[in-house]
């Protein structure tokens, strides 16, 4: 995808760096981490209210102007993970989701049956799904032809910090794909962001990474630097890369 | 009649409506979602939609995720 402004489902995304809001330790460091990372979408889960559940996080995204993206975590089936979305944008009222349809607590890897039935269902009901998917090309590919707008494929499971552990993947994935590619999960650090955008990828989306370092608002600043430079590199044509040295000084006049 | 609201048992009058729910829990409509029995129940439709006896009621709102 271009080099522009991200768009994903006719929306135009500010920033190419779209966080999560999972982990931080309260909503006054959130505060200063979302603003850090100049993020101007973002995403939370949705949850049974309780009398100890506020509007806290939905109250600070507002007021920070960033765009709210509904995830369908913790769901295991298509069926649950549609009824989520259907929940989210009648409590939020956004068709936006991130698809998100595991298969396991030890992996959270997601099952790719049941994350191809929910997103063509929800495909189907009208919202723009961005579906959190395994790094596959194929799988991607099938996810695309059935109408999401973005695909989402990880770079390692979440919150392992991982890194991307198959750059391969994701480069054929991003070679393919006619709608942008976020890499999502699996991100440890600004280098790993970096190297996301160098391989071709529209967005990076994050949460722990940022939320449980040591000092989430001064990490935030370096994933969007990261996000920043990859994006710049990728798009500044890097030389190819050579076998044997080559001089950046003139000969000697000897 | 008992219905259950997000895992609890509630006694409601019988004929009460989805939007006594609401009232049950103290909260405000905005930023919640509620499906009974597995099924969205749309905002609009809160009013209108009878509850029977035994029904299971969700009441959900974003928190902090993903």
């Amino acid at each position: 995808m271009g080099s522009g402004t991200l768009v994903v489902g006719g929306r135009k995304i500010a920033s190419r760096l779209i966080m999560g809001t999972g982990g931080a330790a309260n909503l006054e460091v959130l505060e200063r981490a979302l603003v850090a990372s100049g993020t101007a979408l973002t995403t939370v889960a949705m949850r049974r209210v309780d009398a100890a559940t506020g509007t806290g996080v939905l109250d600070l995204l507002r007021r920070l102007d960033i765009e709210v993206l509904p995830n369908t975590a913790g769901c295991r089936t298509a069926a649950e993970a549609v009824l989520t979305a259907r929940l989210a944008r009648e409590a939020l009222e956004t068709d936006l989701v991130k698809l998100e349809v595991v298969a396991d607590e030890r992996t959270l890897l997601p099952d790719p049956v049941e994350l191809l039935d929910a997103a063509e269902q929800l495909v189907d009901d009208g919202f723009t799904v961005l579906p959190y998917t395994n790094d596959d090309p194929v799988l991607s590919r099938r996810l695309e032809q059935v109408g999401c707008a973005a695909v989402m494929p990880l770079g390692s499971p979440i919150g392992t910090g991982l890194g991307i552990r198959n750059p391969h993947n994701i480069e054929m994935i991003v070679a393919e794909a006619g709608v942008p590619v976020v890499l999502d999960a699996g991100i440890g650090t600004a280098s790993e962001a970096a190297l996301a955008m160098e391989l071709g990828c529209d967005a990076v989306l994050l949460a722990t990474a940022v939320t449980r370092a040591a000092d989430p608002e001064r990490m935030a600043t370096a994933m969007r630097l990261a996000v920043e430079a990859g994006h710049a590199a990728r798009h500044a044509g890097r030389i190819p890369r050579r076998y044997w040295a080559r001089a950046s000084s003139p000969d000697r006049d000897d | 009649m008992q219905v259950w609201i997000n895992g609890a048992g509630h006694e409601l009058p019988a004929g009460a409506r989805v939007a006594a729910v609401l009232d049950v829990l103290g909260l405000p409509g905005r930023g919640v979602a509620v499906a009974v029995d597995g099924e969205l129940v749309r905002r609009a439709d809160w009013p209108m939609t009878p509850l029977a006896e035994g029904a299971r009621v969700e009441v959900v709102t974003a928190v902090q995720g993903g």
